[in-house]
């Protein structure tokens, strides 16, 4: 299946339930611990995988088209700004990758309503921000035609 | 107890209803925030904004930016491409329209904190292509959503919308949604004055190429699940291009897009033979699509078309030779990125068969049909048009709202306008959002006014799968065999069984003809109505339940479309095997189509396309 869970490492927390946007991974009652419910819909996003404290969830390539012996695993730190990969083959290479996911801390957008509202463009062709986020020096581009 | 009466229904007042929290919805809610200040803008979304739609796993390109600042592209320049890579038909008010506010979506987004790539030369963003950007977009969706969370007054998450509601006193106008928890089943009754529906594309209409555990990497999310277009039709909504479904080239079952490969590390594709085929068929092509074949670049759709034909005649398998190009650690590290943010799955195919790009190379397949309004394809809700741009056909009110008082669109929702992609597609929403704060603020008096009736018979109807669960399961000791009723996903097969076979899937190499058409649709009308009999054991279940409404619904506009569009309009896409020309006498307009709700009727129609642009 898609993604598995070691069950002897998922503590249940369930912030794989919450972040899966196809819904399966959910909660298994007895157990108390998540698994997949419906690996032929899962999309391999990994939004679980790097959602899990405990880093219990795993992927196994589909099945269909994917011969066993391989993996791959993700680190994401979003308070470093970065997610780290790493590839391992069926033939036993391994290959890493390290890539920044965001300039700015998490949380820092500034929200739309502490700009200064400019009214008398609400009838203009003028988003918000417009036109000093074009950066073009004419606002020729947006102005009628 | 019925399954119904044992669940409660909630209330939520709004002035803006935004229904999906994907790229357009993001965009909407932001631009709302900021020319609403006082008004309760509500997103209502089916999963987890933090990692919702097609951008959960992450992107590694922004495949729509002009560059106006550094006088790289200009809007005439965008339409222009768009235009010659849609075999001729998009709203071209539509798409001048994106091409003018996109670049400040996309400076918004640098500034928030979305990493862009820089060229070292040239101090421009790195290009991918002409239209395209490279970014580390690991993030993309979750740096989106927190605009999004700080800009609205609630978000819900985890509701399901399954309806739209008109309002008790003029059925052409919007006056909510309604919807159920998924997490607890808590029946949801949205009001609003005005609506935008950004609900993303649509996925497993068509029977995908990996039938097992692999049905779930389909190209386009799974989760795309044509709502967008269902919730609109069924209000009475005017659709556009639903015939111009799109079918992408990919690495073969991962469904690795090629956009770095092709255009920025300049990988070739060539047949078994080493052959390089896609220019082989020109002459051919030229004679049945016209000169639409001569444009720079290459349509995206005779790409496609130049492949089946290789294949077809026995050359295949299409390899793209990655292994070529990869001669930098700089490359290799652009091939890795590009599907480590946002295609994953196709590294492990690498890794699970053991394919090093560096070595080896890669093949390429054609995948199964997608419904969508934001990519090399146009479907969606027929929309008003700019003040400024768009000429009377196409403008009776406020910048993107669709035929229904007070109902938006944005992205996939919204046909004619193709090559939005992410940015694109977040800057629909804005535009429809600052449309609709300007219609509220015009109709101060406007209360929604629900039909209560309506609301309790559209609640029995949601609840009926569980009803017809708990009323069936006894019929059977266990299992999935039910004389009573069927499970959604075996609807699913059922409607992607019909549409692969009948109306131009991968199957039949994308050919259909009326004779065709016609069987699928009269299999499609007996799915329709055994839509009634489904059956749900959970909410997961209800979910589902209502993706497949909504998978059919869309799949119906597809037939009827594709039927009446007597011609070969974008081979590669689709082929009328009755029609295999390219017929611009005829067939330069676009196909609309209306369906009646008090009727039941669906009504055909062809409108002029106006070129706007030189
Ligand atoms: C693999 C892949 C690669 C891509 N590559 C690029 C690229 O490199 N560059 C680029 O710019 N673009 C790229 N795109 C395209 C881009 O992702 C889309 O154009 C864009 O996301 C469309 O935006 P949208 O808001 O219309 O849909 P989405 O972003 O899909 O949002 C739709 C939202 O609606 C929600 N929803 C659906 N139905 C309901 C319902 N009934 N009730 C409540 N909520 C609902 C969904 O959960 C989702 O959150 C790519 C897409 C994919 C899948
Ligand atoms: S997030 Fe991890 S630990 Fe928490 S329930 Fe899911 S698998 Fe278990
Ligand atoms: S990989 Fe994505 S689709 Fe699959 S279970 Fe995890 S979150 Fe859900």
């Amino acid at each position: 299946m898609p993604t598995f869970v070691d069950v002897s490492i998922c503590d249940g927390c369930g912030k794989c339930v919450e972040i899966c946007p196809s819904d399966i991974m959910h909660i298994d009652r007895k157990m108390r611990r998540a698994f997949n419910i419906e690996p032929d819909y899962c999309w391999e996003c990994y939004s679980c995988v790097k959602a899990c404290p405990q880093h219990a969830i795993d992927m196994r390539g589909y099945a269909d088209f994917c011969p066993l012996d391989h993996a791959l695993t993700v680190l994401r730190e979003p308070e470093k700004g970065r997610v780290s990969w790493k590839v391992k083959y069926r033939n036993g290479t391994v290959k890493s990758f390290t890539f920044p996911i965001r300039t700015t801390p998490f949380g820092s957008i500034k929200p739309p309503d502490s700009f200064p509202l400019k009214e008398q463009e609400l009838r203009s062709q003028l988003l918000s921000h417009e036109p000093e986020y074009l950066k073009v020096p004419s606002q020729k581009e947006v102005s009628a035609r | 107890m019925s399954v119904r009466s044992s669940k409660s229904t909630k209330y939520v007042d709004s002035d803006i209803l935004i229904i999906g929290g994907g790229m357009a919805g993001c965009g909407a809610a932001y631009e709302a925030r900021y020319w609403g200040r006082k008004m309760r803008i509500v997103v209502v979304e089916k999963a987890n904004i933090e990692r919702s739609g097609a951008v959960a796993m992450g992107l590694s390109a922004i495949n729509c930016y002009m560059g106006l600042r550094w006088n790289e592209n200009t809007p005439e320049d965008f339409v222009r491409y768009t235009r010659s890579d849609l075999m001729g038909l998009v709203r071209e008010d539509l798409v001048y329209d994106i091409a003018r506010h996109v670049d400040s979506t996309v400076h918004l987004f640098e500034e928030w904190g979305l990493p862009i790539i820089y060229d070292e030369k040239t101090g421009h963003y790195k290009r991918e292509g002409r239209w395209q950007i490279l970014i580390h977009g690991e993030s993309y969706k979750p740096i989106v959503a927190e605009a999004a969370q700080k800009s609205a007054s609630e978000i819900y998450n985890r509701i399901m919308v399954t309806h739209l509601l008109t309002d008790a006193r003029n059925p052409n106008r919007i006056a909510g949604a309604v919807g159920f928890s998924v997490r607890d089943g808590s029946f949801y009754v949205f009001k609003a004055k005005a609506v935008i529906v950004s609900a993303g594309g649509a996925t497993h209409i068509y029977r995908p190429k990996s039938v097992g555990e692999g049905a779930g990497r389909t190209w386009y999310a799974p989760w795309s699940t044509g709502s967008a277009y269902a919730l609109l039709i069924q209000v009475g909504a005017t659709m556009t291009q639903m015939e111009n479904r799109l079918v992408v080239t990919r690495f073969k079952d991962g469904y690795g897009p090629v956009g770095a490969w092709f255009l920025a590390l300049k990988a070739t594709a060539k047949n078994a033979y080493g052959e390089e085929y896609e220019k082989k068929y020109v002459d051919e092509q030229r004679m049945l699509y016209g000169n639409y074949v001569d444009a720079k670049p290459f349509p995206t759709c005779l790409r496609n078309d130049s492949m089946l034909r290789e294949l077809k005649a026995g050359k295949g398998p299409i390899y793209i030779h990655t292994e070529a190009v990869l001669d930098t650690r700089e490359k290799e590290e652009l091939g890795w990125e590009d599907f480590l943010d946002m295609t994953m799955s196709q590294s492990i195919v690498w890794a699970s068969q053991n394919i090093d790009p560096k070595t080896t190379p890669s093949e390429l397949q054609t995948s199964e049909p997608y419904i969508m309004g934001s990519h090399a394809t146009c479907s969606g809700a027929w929309a008003s048009g700019p003040d400024d741009m768009a000429t009377d056909i196409y403008k009776w009110g406020y910048n993107r709202m669709t035929t229904i008082e007070g109902l938006f669109g944005a992205g996939d929702t919204i046909g004619g306008s193709a090559h939005k992609f992410s940015s694109g597609s977040f800057t629909e929403g804005r535009i429809a959002a600052k449309a609709a704060v300007a219609y509220i603020l015009d109709h101060p008096d406007y209360h929604p006014d629900i039909d209560t009736k309506m609301v309790e018979s559209l609640k029995d109807e949601i609840f009926r799968p569980m009803e017809n669960y708990n009323v069936g399961k006894n019929k059977i000791v266990a299992g999935t065999v039910s004389p009573l009723y069927i499970y959604p996903n075996q609807g699913v097969i059922r409607l992607e069984k019909i549409m692969d076979e009948y109306a131009g899937g991968w199957g039949n190499m994308y050919m259909t003809n009326e004779f065709m058409l016609n069987r699928g649709l009269e299999l499609l009308t007996m799915l329709k109505e055994d839509l009634s009999k489904v059956a749900a054991e959970d909410l997961h279940q209800l979910q589902r339940a209502w993706e497949l409404h909504h998978r059919v619904w869309t799949a119906e506009a597809v037939i009827r479309h594709t039927l009446y569009r007597k011609e070969t309009r974008w081979p590669g896409y689709y082929y009328r095997a009755d029609y295999p020309k390219l017929d611009d006498t005829n067939w330069h307009v676009f196909v609309n189509s209306r369906y009646d709700p008090a009727m039941k009727t669906w009504y055909m129609s062809t409108v002029p396309v106006m070129h706007i642009i030189g």
